[in-house]
Protein backbone atom coordinates (compact mmCIF):
# COMPACT_ATOMS: atom_id res chain seq x y z
CA UNK A 1 0.00 0.00 0.00
CA UNK A 2 1.10 3.31 -1.05
CA UNK A 3 0.51 7.00 -0.89
CA UNK A 4 1.39 10.10 -2.51
CA UNK A 5 0.80 13.61 -2.04
CA UNK A 6 1.58 17.13 -0.87
CA UNK A 7 3.06 18.09 2.11
CA UNK A 8 0.82 20.26 5.03
CA UNK A 9 2.95 21.24 8.05
CA UNK A 10 2.41 21.82 11.70
CA UNK A 11 3.75 22.06 15.14
CA UNK A 12 3.45 20.16 17.99
CA UNK A 13 0.23 19.32 19.98
CA UNK A 14 -2.12 19.93 17.32
CA UNK A 15 -5.51 19.16 19.10
CA UNK A 16 -8.72 17.90 18.20
CA UNK A 17 -10.40 21.24 19.22
CA UNK A 18 -8.51 22.66 16.16
CA UNK A 19 -8.59 19.44 13.98
CA UNK A 20 -12.44 19.70 14.33
CA UNK A 21 -13.84 22.26 16.50
CA UNK A 22 -17.14 21.92 18.64
CA UNK A 23 -19.27 24.16 17.32
CA UNK A 24 -19.24 21.65 13.74
CA UNK A 25 -19.71 18.29 16.17
CA UNK A 26 -23.57 18.43 15.53
CA UNK A 27 -23.01 16.42 12.73
CA UNK A 28 -21.03 13.12 12.15
CA UNK A 29 -21.17 13.16 8.56
CA UNK A 30 -17.46 12.68 7.19
CA UNK A 31 -18.01 15.25 3.90
CA UNK A 32 -19.74 17.75 6.18
CA UNK A 33 -16.72 17.79 9.17
CA UNK A 34 -13.75 17.67 6.20
CA UNK A 35 -15.38 21.52 5.08
CA UNK A 36 -14.14 22.37 8.59
CA UNK A 37 -11.12 20.57 9.29
CA UNK A 38 -8.35 22.34 10.62
CA UNK A 39 -10.33 25.57 10.46
CA UNK A 40 -8.53 27.08 13.84
CA UNK A 41 -5.42 26.95 12.87
CA UNK A 42 -4.96 26.90 9.34
CA UNK A 43 -7.97 28.66 7.59
CA UNK A 44 -6.88 27.38 3.85
CA UNK A 45 -6.45 23.65 4.75
CA UNK A 46 -10.43 22.89 3.44
CA UNK A 47 -9.80 24.67 0.36
CA UNK A 48 -6.25 23.92 -0.62
CA UNK A 49 -6.13 20.37 0.29
CA UNK A 50 -6.06 17.53 -2.54
CA UNK A 51 -6.93 14.38 -2.31
CA UNK A 52 -3.51 12.45 -1.17
CA UNK A 53 -2.19 15.05 0.55
CA UNK A 54 -0.40 14.46 3.73
CA UNK A 55 -0.11 16.09 7.21
CA UNK A 56 3.13 16.28 8.96
CA UNK A 57 3.22 17.50 12.61
CA UNK A 58 5.67 17.52 15.75
CA UNK A 59 4.87 15.96 18.62
CA UNK A 60 1.81 14.58 20.36
CA UNK A 61 -0.05 15.04 17.14
CA UNK A 62 -4.62 14.76 17.85
CA UNK A 63 -4.39 15.24 21.64
CA UNK A 64 -7.40 16.07 23.70
CA UNK A 65 -10.96 14.84 22.90
CA UNK A 66 -11.86 10.74 22.02
CA UNK A 67 -13.91 12.72 19.04
CA UNK A 68 -13.31 10.14 16.14
CA UNK A 69 -14.84 13.28 14.33
CA UNK A 70 -11.03 14.15 14.37
CA UNK A 71 -9.89 11.48 12.28
CA UNK A 72 -12.49 11.47 10.37
CA UNK A 73 -12.66 14.84 9.03
CA UNK A 74 -8.89 14.57 8.09
CA UNK A 75 -9.53 11.37 6.14
CA UNK A 76 -12.88 12.41 4.27
CA UNK A 77 -10.68 15.72 3.62
CA UNK A 78 -8.54 13.37 1.01
CA UNK A 79 -5.45 13.02 3.46
CA UNK A 80 -3.61 10.03 2.56
CA UNK A 81 -0.86 9.98 5.76
CA UNK A 82 -0.43 11.51 8.59
CA UNK A 83 3.16 11.09 9.76
CA UNK A 84 4.12 13.11 13.02
CA UNK A 85 6.83 12.84 15.53
CA UNK A 86 4.90 10.82 18.38
CA UNK A 87 1.12 10.82 18.41
CA UNK A 88 -1.25 11.58 21.35
CA UNK A 89 -2.73 7.61 21.80
CA UNK A 90 -6.62 7.83 21.61
CA UNK A 91 -6.22 9.62 18.16
CA UNK A 92 -3.57 6.95 17.39
CA UNK A 93 -6.23 4.09 18.00
CA UNK A 94 -9.13 5.87 16.02
CA UNK A 95 -6.59 6.72 13.22
CA UNK A 96 -6.27 2.97 12.82
CA UNK A 97 -9.34 1.87 13.41
CA UNK A 98 -10.82 4.11 11.04
CA UNK A 99 -8.50 3.10 8.36
CA UNK A 100 -6.59 6.51 8.65
CA UNK A 101 -2.91 5.61 8.08
CA UNK A 102 -0.31 7.30 10.09
CA UNK A 103 3.21 6.74 10.97
CA UNK A 104 5.65 8.04 13.62
CA UNK A 105 9.38 9.18 11.83
CA UNK A 106 10.87 12.03 13.78
CA UNK A 107 13.33 12.62 11.44
CA UNK A 108 10.87 12.98 8.28
CA UNK A 109 9.48 15.39 10.48
CA UNK A 110 12.21 17.25 11.09
CA UNK A 111 13.37 17.38 7.34
CA UNK A 112 10.34 17.94 5.86
CA UNK A 113 9.00 21.05 4.66
CA UNK A 114 5.19 22.25 3.40
CA UNK A 115 4.82 21.49 0.32
CA UNK A 116 7.27 18.96 -0.17
CA UNK A 117 6.17 15.47 -2.05
CA UNK A 118 6.34 13.01 -0.87
CA UNK A 119 5.64 8.81 -1.71
CA UNK A 120 4.80 6.61 1.30
CA UNK A 121 5.25 3.02 1.00
CA UNK A 122 3.53 1.40 4.89
CA UNK A 123 4.40 -1.98 4.17
CA UNK A 124 7.86 -0.83 4.61
CA UNK A 125 7.41 2.48 6.56
CA UNK A 126 9.74 3.97 3.85
CA UNK A 127 9.11 7.98 3.07
CA UNK A 128 10.70 8.75 -0.22
CA UNK A 129 10.93 13.08 -0.32
CA UNK A 130 10.52 13.64 -4.31
CA UNK A 131 11.20 17.33 -3.27
CA UNK A 132 14.42 16.83 -1.80
CA UNK A 133 15.14 13.42 -2.59
CA UNK A 134 15.34 11.67 0.20
CA UNK A 135 14.46 9.02 2.23
CA UNK A 136 13.49 8.51 5.77
CA UNK A 137 12.88 5.27 7.33
CA UNK A 138 9.53 5.19 9.81
CA UNK A 139 8.00 2.09 11.35
CA UNK A 140 6.59 -0.42 9.58
CA UNK A 141 2.89 -0.91 9.97
CA UNK A 142 2.20 -4.14 11.99
CA UNK A 143 0.66 -6.92 9.77
CA UNK A 144 -2.70 -6.85 11.84
CA UNK A 145 -3.27 -2.58 11.38
CA UNK A 146 -2.33 -2.96 7.73
CA UNK A 147 -5.00 -5.62 7.53
CA UNK A 148 -7.33 -2.74 9.32
CA UNK A 149 -6.60 -0.27 6.89
CA UNK A 150 -6.61 -2.33 4.01
CA UNK A 151 -10.22 -3.47 5.10
CA UNK A 152 -10.71 0.50 5.55
CA UNK A 153 -11.29 0.38 9.37
CA UNK A 154 -12.00 -1.80 12.38
CA UNK A 155 -15.33 -2.60 11.43
CA UNK A 156 -15.15 -3.55 7.75
CA UNK A 157 -12.20 -5.97 9.15
CA UNK A 158 -14.11 -7.54 12.33
CA UNK A 159 -16.90 -7.95 9.25
CA UNK A 160 -14.67 -9.23 6.75
CA UNK A 161 -13.48 -11.68 9.41
CA UNK A 162 -16.53 -12.82 11.30
CA UNK B 1 9.65 -8.46 37.63
CA UNK B 2 6.95 -7.07 39.09
CA UNK B 3 3.83 -5.12 37.92
CA UNK B 4 1.96 -1.89 37.89
CA UNK B 5 -2.07 -1.64 39.66
CA UNK B 6 -2.70 -1.05 35.72
CA UNK B 7 -0.61 -4.07 34.81
CA UNK B 8 -1.97 -5.94 37.32
CA UNK B 9 -5.97 -5.23 36.79
CA UNK B 10 -4.90 -5.49 32.60
CA UNK B 11 -3.64 -9.23 32.92
CA UNK B 12 -6.91 -10.45 35.03
CA UNK B 13 -8.89 -9.14 32.57
CA UNK B 14 -6.83 -10.86 29.71
CA UNK B 15 -6.69 -14.00 31.72
CA UNK B 16 -3.18 -14.21 32.01
CA UNK B 17 -0.57 -14.52 34.91
CA UNK B 18 1.08 -11.93 33.53
CA UNK B 19 2.22 -8.97 30.98
CA UNK B 20 4.71 -6.93 29.89
CA UNK B 21 5.01 -3.30 28.92
CA UNK B 22 4.70 -3.19 24.50
CA UNK B 23 2.12 -6.49 24.66
CA UNK B 24 -0.80 -6.46 22.96
CA UNK B 25 -3.36 -7.97 24.64
CA UNK B 26 -7.52 -8.42 24.68
CA UNK B 27 -9.07 -7.01 27.74
CA UNK B 28 -12.68 -8.14 29.27
CA UNK B 29 -14.69 -4.73 29.78
CA UNK B 30 -17.25 -4.55 32.92
CA UNK B 31 -18.35 -0.85 31.08
CA UNK B 32 -18.50 0.18 27.91
CA UNK B 33 -19.50 4.13 27.66
CA UNK B 34 -20.87 6.84 25.13
CA UNK B 35 -22.23 10.51 25.13
CA UNK B 36 -24.16 12.32 22.22
CA UNK B 37 -21.06 13.03 19.95
CA UNK B 38 -19.82 9.79 20.20
CA UNK B 39 -22.69 6.98 20.24
CA UNK B 40 -24.06 8.21 17.08
CA UNK B 41 -20.69 6.92 15.29
CA UNK B 42 -20.72 4.04 17.25
CA UNK B 43 -24.49 3.06 16.67
CA UNK B 44 -23.33 3.52 13.23
CA UNK B 45 -21.02 1.08 13.24
CA UNK B 46 -22.48 -1.44 15.62
CA UNK B 47 -24.97 -1.45 13.17
CA UNK B 48 -22.62 -2.56 10.07
CA UNK B 49 -21.37 -5.27 12.52
CA UNK B 50 -24.89 -7.30 11.80
CA UNK B 51 -25.09 -8.46 15.59
CA UNK B 52 -28.19 -7.68 17.03
CA UNK B 53 -27.81 -7.28 20.64
CA UNK B 54 -25.12 -5.64 22.68
CA UNK B 55 -22.63 -7.92 24.59
CA UNK B 56 -24.36 -6.96 28.30
CA UNK B 57 -27.00 -4.85 28.61
CA UNK B 58 -25.74 -3.96 31.96
CA UNK B 59 -22.10 -3.38 31.25
CA UNK B 60 -23.76 -0.78 28.86
CA UNK B 61 -23.60 3.41 30.06
CA UNK B 62 -24.90 5.76 27.70
CA UNK B 63 -25.45 9.25 28.40
CA UNK B 64 -26.48 12.31 26.45
CA UNK B 65 -24.32 15.50 28.20
CA UNK B 66 -22.23 17.65 25.62
CA UNK B 67 -25.44 19.14 23.76
CA UNK B 68 -28.04 18.59 26.13
CA UNK B 69 -30.93 19.87 26.85
CA UNK B 70 -30.38 20.29 23.20
CA UNK B 71 -28.94 22.78 21.88
CA UNK B 72 -30.22 22.97 18.03
CA UNK B 73 -32.67 20.22 15.88
CA UNK B 74 -29.11 18.45 14.40
CA UNK B 75 -28.41 17.75 18.12
CA UNK B 76 -31.61 16.84 18.82
CA UNK B 77 -31.95 14.47 15.77
CA UNK B 78 -28.15 13.12 17.17
CA UNK B 79 -29.94 12.19 20.75
CA UNK B 80 -32.77 10.85 18.95
CA UNK B 81 -30.41 7.99 17.60
CA UNK B 82 -28.91 6.53 20.62
CA UNK B 83 -32.29 7.56 22.51
CA UNK B 84 -34.07 4.85 20.00
CA UNK B 85 -30.93 2.87 19.96
CA UNK B 86 -30.84 2.71 24.09
CA UNK B 87 -34.37 1.43 23.81
CA UNK B 88 -34.08 -1.25 20.80
CA UNK B 89 -31.31 -2.31 22.73
CA UNK B 90 -32.33 -2.21 25.99
CA UNK B 91 -29.40 -0.65 27.70
CA UNK B 92 -30.42 -0.45 31.35
CA UNK B 93 -27.77 2.57 32.30
CA UNK B 94 -28.93 5.41 29.44
CA UNK B 95 -29.54 8.96 31.26
CA UNK B 96 -30.83 11.64 29.84
CA UNK B 97 -32.25 15.03 31.08
CA UNK B 98 -33.96 14.76 34.48
CA UNK B 99 -31.80 11.99 35.72
CA UNK B 100 -28.71 12.64 33.58
CA UNK B 101 -25.74 14.43 34.77
CA UNK B 102 -21.99 14.76 33.36
CA UNK B 103 -21.83 11.44 32.78
CA UNK B 104 -18.04 11.16 34.21
CA UNK B 105 -19.75 12.74 37.75
CA UNK B 106 -22.73 10.09 36.94
CA UNK B 107 -21.08 6.87 36.42
CA UNK B 108 -19.25 6.75 39.77
CA UNK B 109 -22.27 8.37 41.84
CA UNK B 110 -24.31 5.48 40.21
CA UNK B 111 -21.83 2.57 41.29
CA UNK B 112 -21.06 1.66 37.83
CA UNK B 113 -17.67 1.76 38.52
CA UNK B 114 -16.00 0.21 41.47
CA UNK B 115 -11.95 -0.57 42.16
CA UNK B 116 -10.34 -3.29 39.85
CA UNK B 117 -12.77 -2.44 36.76
CA UNK B 118 -11.73 -2.34 33.02
CA UNK B 119 -13.80 0.60 31.61
CA UNK B 120 -13.56 1.74 28.18
CA UNK B 121 -15.66 4.92 26.82
CA UNK B 122 -15.53 7.10 24.20
CA UNK B 123 -15.13 10.07 26.04
CA UNK B 124 -11.68 11.08 26.47
CA UNK B 125 -11.89 11.81 30.38
CA UNK B 126 -13.27 8.78 30.74
CA UNK B 127 -9.87 8.35 32.59
CA UNK B 128 -11.90 10.07 35.88
CA UNK B 129 -12.80 6.43 37.13
CA UNK B 130 -9.06 5.83 38.12
CA UNK B 131 -9.82 7.50 41.33
CA UNK B 132 -11.66 4.03 42.32
CA UNK B 133 -9.32 1.77 42.00
CA UNK B 134 -10.21 0.77 38.20
CA UNK B 135 -8.70 0.57 34.71
CA UNK B 136 -10.52 3.59 32.69
CA UNK B 137 -9.52 4.97 29.57
CA UNK B 138 -11.10 6.76 26.93
CA UNK B 139 -11.19 5.48 23.16
CA UNK B 140 -12.74 6.11 20.29
CA UNK B 141 -16.56 5.75 18.50
CA UNK B 142 -15.21 2.62 16.70
CA UNK B 143 -13.86 0.94 19.98
CA UNK B 144 -17.15 1.39 21.52
CA UNK B 145 -18.96 -0.17 18.63
CA UNK B 146 -16.64 -3.48 18.97
CA UNK B 147 -16.83 -3.05 22.49
CA UNK B 148 -20.57 -2.95 22.97
CA UNK B 149 -20.71 -5.84 20.07
CA UNK B 150 -17.88 -8.07 21.70
CA UNK B 151 -18.11 -7.22 25.70
CA UNK B 152 -13.31 -6.96 24.40
CA UNK B 153 -10.99 -4.78 23.54
CA UNK B 154 -7.43 -4.26 22.70
CA UNK B 155 -4.73 -2.57 24.33
CA UNK B 156 -0.67 -2.06 24.60
CA UNK B 157 0.13 -2.99 28.19
CA UNK B 158 1.50 0.43 29.48
CA UNK B 159 4.47 1.15 30.95
CA UNK B 160 3.84 3.93 34.16
CA UNK B 161 4.79 7.15 36.56
CA UNK B 162 4.55 6.70 39.66
CA UNK B 163 3.60 9.92 42.02
CA UNK B 164 4.15 9.52 45.21
CA UNK B 165 2.32 12.16 47.37
CA UNK B 166 3.22 13.67 50.89
CA UNK B 167 2.27 15.92 53.39
CA UNK B 168 -1.13 18.23 53.82
CA UNK B 169 -2.26 20.77 51.06
CA UNK B 170 -2.44 24.24 52.69
CA UNK B 171 -6.05 25.30 53.20
CA UNK B 172 -6.93 26.95 49.33
CA UNK B 173 -5.22 23.97 47.92
CA UNK B 174 -7.02 21.17 46.04
CA UNK B 175 -6.63 18.27 43.92
CA UNK B 176 -6.95 20.75 40.86
CA UNK B 177 -3.93 22.47 41.49
CA UNK B 178 -1.91 19.22 42.54
CA UNK B 179 -2.30 17.81 39.07
CA UNK B 180 -2.15 21.43 36.95
CA UNK B 181 1.14 21.35 39.19
CA UNK B 182 1.96 17.79 37.79
CA UNK B 183 0.73 18.18 34.41
CA UNK B 184 2.66 21.67 34.19
CA UNK B 185 5.73 19.64 35.34
CA UNK B 186 5.56 16.84 32.95
CA UNK B 187 3.93 19.00 29.60
CA UNK B 188 1.24 17.48 28.08
CA UNK B 189 3.09 14.55 26.61
CA UNK B 190 4.73 13.58 29.42
CA UNK B 191 2.43 10.51 30.16
CA UNK B 192 1.73 9.83 26.77
CA UNK B 193 0.91 6.61 26.14
CA UNK B 194 1.69 5.84 30.37
CA UNK B 195 -0.13 5.10 33.34
CA UNK B 196 -0.11 7.98 36.23
CA UNK B 197 -0.26 5.55 39.41
CA UNK B 198 -0.74 8.24 42.72
CA UNK B 199 0.25 6.96 46.02
CA UNK B 200 1.28 7.60 49.37
CA UNK B 201 0.75 8.97 52.61
CA UNK B 202 -0.71 12.32 50.93
CA UNK B 203 -3.48 10.77 49.45
CA UNK B 204 -5.28 10.75 52.89
CA UNK B 205 -5.16 14.60 52.24
CA UNK B 206 -7.26 14.11 49.50
CA UNK B 207 -10.98 13.62 49.11
CA UNK B 208 -12.73 11.63 46.34
CA UNK B 209 -13.86 14.75 44.72
CA UNK B 210 -10.20 15.49 44.66
CA UNK B 211 -9.00 12.65 43.32
CA UNK B 212 -12.07 12.29 40.48
CA UNK B 213 -10.38 15.62 39.40
CA UNK B 214 -6.94 14.52 39.48
CA UNK B 215 -7.65 11.12 37.79
CA UNK B 216 -9.86 13.07 35.02
CA UNK B 217 -7.11 15.03 33.89
CA UNK B 218 -4.21 12.10 33.31
CA UNK B 219 -5.11 12.92 29.91
CA UNK B 220 -3.97 16.25 29.90
CA UNK B 221 -0.64 14.91 30.16
CA UNK B 222 -1.74 12.46 27.13
CA UNK B 223 -1.99 9.56 30.15
CA UNK B 224 -3.91 6.38 28.88
CA UNK B 225 -5.01 6.38 32.47
CA UNK B 226 -4.93 7.93 35.76
CA UNK B 227 -4.98 5.51 38.86
CA UNK B 228 -5.19 5.70 42.96
CA UNK B 229 -3.98 3.58 45.59
CA UNK B 230 -7.17 1.97 47.14
CA UNK B 231 -7.45 3.31 50.56
CA UNK B 232 -10.17 3.36 53.13
CA UNK B 233 -12.01 6.59 51.61
CA UNK B 234 -12.14 4.65 48.13
CA UNK B 235 -14.33 1.72 49.75
CA UNK B 236 -16.14 3.91 51.72
CA UNK B 237 -17.08 5.77 48.42
CA UNK B 238 -18.13 2.59 46.64
CA UNK B 239 -20.25 0.76 49.83
CA UNK B 240 -22.06 3.78 49.68
CA UNK B 241 -22.60 4.22 46.00
CA UNK B 242 -22.45 0.60 44.37
CA UNK B 243 -23.31 -3.07 45.05
CA UNK B 244 -21.14 -4.17 42.91
CA UNK B 245 -18.04 -6.54 44.05
CA UNK B 246 -14.89 -4.85 44.28
CA UNK B 247 -11.36 -5.72 43.99
CA UNK B 248 -8.05 -4.16 45.32
CA UNK B 249 -5.11 -4.16 43.37
CA UNK B 250 -1.71 -2.99 44.65
CA UNK B 251 1.63 -2.83 42.72
CA UNK B 252 3.96 -5.10 43.32
CA UNK B 253 6.95 -3.87 45.36
CA UNK B 254 8.99 -4.62 42.45
CA UNK B 255 7.42 -2.92 40.10
CA UNK B 256 9.05 -0.71 37.49
CA UNK B 257 8.19 2.66 36.89
CA UNK B 258 9.86 4.84 33.88
CA UNK B 259 9.83 7.30 36.84
CA UNK B 260 9.25 8.46 40.30
CA UNK B 261 8.04 11.45 41.38
CA UNK B 262 7.47 12.54 45.08
CA UNK B 263 5.49 15.58 45.68
CA UNK B 264 4.81 16.99 48.48
CA UNK B 265 1.64 18.54 48.76
CA UNK B 266 2.43 21.09 51.56
CA UNK B 267 4.93 23.18 48.80
CA UNK B 268 1.62 23.00 45.73
CA UNK B 269 0.48 26.92 45.28
CA UNK B 270 -3.11 27.82 43.86
CA UNK B 271 -2.14 26.87 40.13
CA UNK B 272 -3.74 28.30 36.64
CA UNK B 273 -2.81 27.17 33.25
CA UNK B 274 -2.59 30.00 31.30
CA UNK B 275 -3.65 29.40 27.08
CA UNK B 276 -3.57 27.09 25.17
CA UNK B 277 -2.02 24.53 26.98
CA UNK B 278 -3.23 22.99 30.42
CA UNK B 279 0.79 22.35 30.96
CA UNK B 280 1.62 26.76 30.44
CA UNK B 281 1.16 26.41 34.35
CA UNK B 282 1.79 29.67 37.04
CA UNK B 283 1.96 29.59 40.58
CA UNK B 284 -1.25 32.54 41.96
CA UNK B 285 1.61 34.21 42.57
CA UNK B 286 3.08 34.88 39.39
CA UNK B 287 -0.18 35.34 37.54
CA UNK B 288 -0.20 39.40 37.41
CA UNK B 289 -3.28 41.16 36.32
CA UNK B 290 -5.59 38.98 34.23
CA UNK B 291 -8.84 40.36 33.47
CA UNK B 292 -11.56 37.81 32.96
CA UNK B 293 -15.24 38.44 31.18
CA UNK B 294 -16.49 35.02 32.55
CA UNK B 295 -16.08 32.82 35.10
CA UNK B 296 -17.12 29.15 35.34
CA UNK B 297 -17.74 26.82 37.75
CA UNK B 298 -18.32 22.88 36.90
CA UNK B 299 -17.63 20.52 34.68
CA UNK B 300 -16.76 16.56 35.08
CA UNK B 301 -13.27 17.59 36.38
CA UNK B 302 -15.02 20.13 38.95
CA UNK B 303 -18.37 19.83 39.44
CA UNK B 304 -18.83 18.03 42.17
CA UNK B 305 -20.05 19.09 45.82
CA UNK B 306 -16.64 19.81 47.35
CA UNK B 307 -16.20 21.91 44.48
CA UNK B 308 -19.28 24.13 44.78
CA UNK B 309 -19.15 24.30 48.48
CA UNK B 310 -15.65 25.96 48.19
CA UNK B 311 -17.12 28.11 45.65
CA UNK B 312 -20.12 28.97 47.76
CA UNK B 313 -17.56 29.59 50.78
CA UNK B 314 -16.12 32.48 49.12
CA UNK B 315 -19.42 33.70 46.93
CA UNK B 316 -21.52 33.97 50.64
CA UNK B 317 -23.42 37.60 51.20
CA UNK B 318 -20.93 38.78 48.65
CA UNK B 319 -21.95 40.21 44.90
CA UNK B 320 -19.73 38.92 41.73
CA UNK B 321 -17.63 41.88 40.05
CA UNK B 322 -20.04 44.03 37.63
CA UNK B 323 -19.74 42.91 34.08
CA UNK B 324 -18.07 39.61 34.82
CA UNK B 325 -20.36 36.79 34.11
CA UNK B 326 -20.48 33.72 36.10
CA UNK B 327 -21.96 30.31 35.40
CA UNK B 328 -22.34 27.38 37.87
CA UNK B 329 -22.67 24.38 36.25
CA UNK B 330 -23.16 21.41 38.71
CA UNK B 331 -22.33 17.76 37.58
CA UNK B 332 -25.68 15.93 38.56
CA UNK B 333 -29.28 16.22 39.16
CA UNK B 334 -28.41 14.74 42.67
CA UNK B 335 -25.50 17.33 43.20
CA UNK B 336 -28.13 19.91 41.96
CA UNK B 337 -30.63 18.84 44.94
CA UNK B 338 -27.83 18.62 47.32
CA UNK B 339 -26.46 21.88 46.50
CA UNK B 340 -29.87 22.98 46.88
CA UNK B 341 -30.69 21.46 49.99
CA UNK B 342 -27.40 22.97 51.70
CA UNK B 343 -28.39 26.51 50.54
CA UNK B 344 -25.49 26.74 47.95
CA UNK B 345 -28.08 27.59 45.20
CA UNK B 346 -28.91 30.32 46.90
CA UNK B 347 -25.62 32.15 47.94
CA UNK B 348 -24.83 31.28 44.05
CA UNK B 349 -27.83 33.22 43.24
CA UNK B 350 -27.67 36.40 45.69
CA UNK B 351 -24.24 36.22 44.39
CA UNK B 352 -25.21 37.12 40.88
CA UNK B 353 -24.37 33.56 39.20
CA UNK B 354 -26.09 32.00 36.90
CA UNK B 355 -26.73 28.30 37.77
CA UNK B 356 -27.26 25.83 34.89
CA UNK B 357 -28.73 22.47 34.60
CA UNK B 358 -25.87 19.52 34.56
CA UNK B 359 -24.54 19.61 30.98
CA UNK B 360 -21.14 20.02 29.19
CA UNK B 361 -22.48 22.96 27.53
CA UNK B 362 -19.70 25.77 28.26
CA UNK B 363 -16.86 23.23 28.89
CA UNK B 364 -16.27 22.16 24.79
CA UNK B 365 -17.81 25.67 23.75
CA UNK B 366 -20.87 23.23 23.53
CA UNK B 367 -23.86 26.10 24.40
CA UNK B 368 -24.83 28.15 27.36
CA UNK B 369 -21.80 30.27 27.77
CA UNK B 370 -19.57 31.11 24.46
CA UNK B 371 -16.75 33.19 24.20
CA UNK B 372 -16.88 36.09 21.77
CA UNK B 373 -13.64 36.78 19.79
CA UNK B 374 -11.01 38.36 22.24
CA UNK B 375 -13.36 37.14 25.71
CA UNK B 376 -11.23 35.36 28.47
CA UNK B 377 -12.67 33.07 31.11
CA UNK B 378 -11.03 31.48 34.17
CA UNK B 379 -12.79 28.22 34.15
CA UNK B 380 -12.76 25.09 36.58
CA UNK B 381 -12.62 22.78 33.43
CA UNK B 382 -9.44 21.06 31.88
CA UNK B 383 -8.73 22.45 28.60
CA UNK B 384 -7.66 25.61 27.26
CA UNK B 385 -7.13 24.65 23.39
CA UNK B 386 -7.42 27.53 20.70
CA UNK B 387 -11.29 27.35 20.58
CA UNK B 388 -12.20 25.53 23.10
CA UNK B 389 -14.69 27.56 24.80
CA UNK B 390 -15.82 29.28 21.75
CA UNK B 391 -14.37 32.20 19.48
CA UNK B 392 -10.62 30.89 18.04
CA UNK B 393 -9.42 34.22 19.63
CA UNK B 394 -10.70 33.64 23.22
CA UNK B 395 -8.98 32.58 25.75
CA UNK B 396 -9.41 29.96 28.74
CA UNK B 397 -7.51 29.95 31.92
CA UNK B 398 -7.82 26.99 34.42
CA UNK B 399 -8.25 26.99 37.60
CA UNK B 400 -9.73 25.80 41.06
CA UNK B 401 -13.26 26.59 42.27
CA UNK B 402 -11.39 28.58 44.93
CA UNK B 403 -9.77 30.61 42.57
CA UNK B 404 -12.38 30.59 39.93
CA UNK B 405 -14.77 32.42 42.65
CA UNK B 406 -12.38 34.57 44.17
CA UNK B 407 -12.21 35.52 40.73
CA UNK B 408 -15.84 36.03 40.06
CA UNK B 409 -15.84 38.94 42.97
CA UNK B 410 -12.97 41.01 41.50
CA UNK B 411 -12.92 40.42 38.16
CA UNK B 412 -9.54 39.02 37.59
CA UNK B 413 -7.80 36.05 38.62
CA UNK B 414 -7.28 36.06 42.13
CA UNK B 415 -5.56 34.27 44.80
CA UNK B 416 -8.07 33.03 47.44
CA UNK B 417 -5.94 33.58 49.85
CA UNK B 418 -5.97 37.39 50.20
CA UNK B 419 -9.79 37.25 50.57
CA UNK B 420 -9.61 35.23 53.73
S1 LIG C 1 -17.58 18.42 31.08
FE1 LIG C 1 -16.18 19.00 29.44
S2 LIG C 1 -14.43 17.63 29.56
FE2 LIG C 1 -16.10 16.77 30.81
S3 LIG C 1 -17.12 15.30 29.47
FE3 LIG C 1 -18.17 17.27 29.29
S4 LIG C 1 -17.17 18.32 27.55
FE4 LIG C 1 -15.86 16.64 28.18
Amino acid sequence: MKAQGKVFKYGSNVDTDVIIPARYLNTADPKELAKYCMEDIDKDFATEVNKGDIIVADKNFGCGSSREHAPLAIKAAGVSCVIATTFARIFYRNAINIGLPILECPEAVEKIKAGDVLEIDFGTGAIYNRTRQETYQGQAFPEFMQNIIAADGLINYLKNNA
Amino acid sequence: MGMTMTQKILAKHAGLEKVQVGELIQADLDLVLGNDITTPVAVKEFNKIGIKEVFDKKKVAIVPDHFTPNKDIKTAEMCKVIREFAKEKEIENYFEIGEMGIEHVLIPEKGLVVAGDVVIGADSHTCTYGALGAFATGIGSTDMAAGMSTGKCWFKVPSALKFVLKGKPSPWVSGKDVILHIIGMIGVDGALYKSMEFVGDGLKHLSMDDRFTMANMAIEAGGKNGIFAVDEQTIEYIKNHSTKEYTTYTADEDAVYDKVYEIDLATIRPTVAFPHLPDNTRTIDEVGDIKVDQVVIGSCTNGRMADLRVAAKILKDKKVAKGVRVIVFPGTQKIYLEAMKEGLLEIFVKAGVVVSTPTCGPCLGGHMGILAAGERAVATTNRNFVGRMGHPESEVYLASPAVAAASALTGKITNPEELA
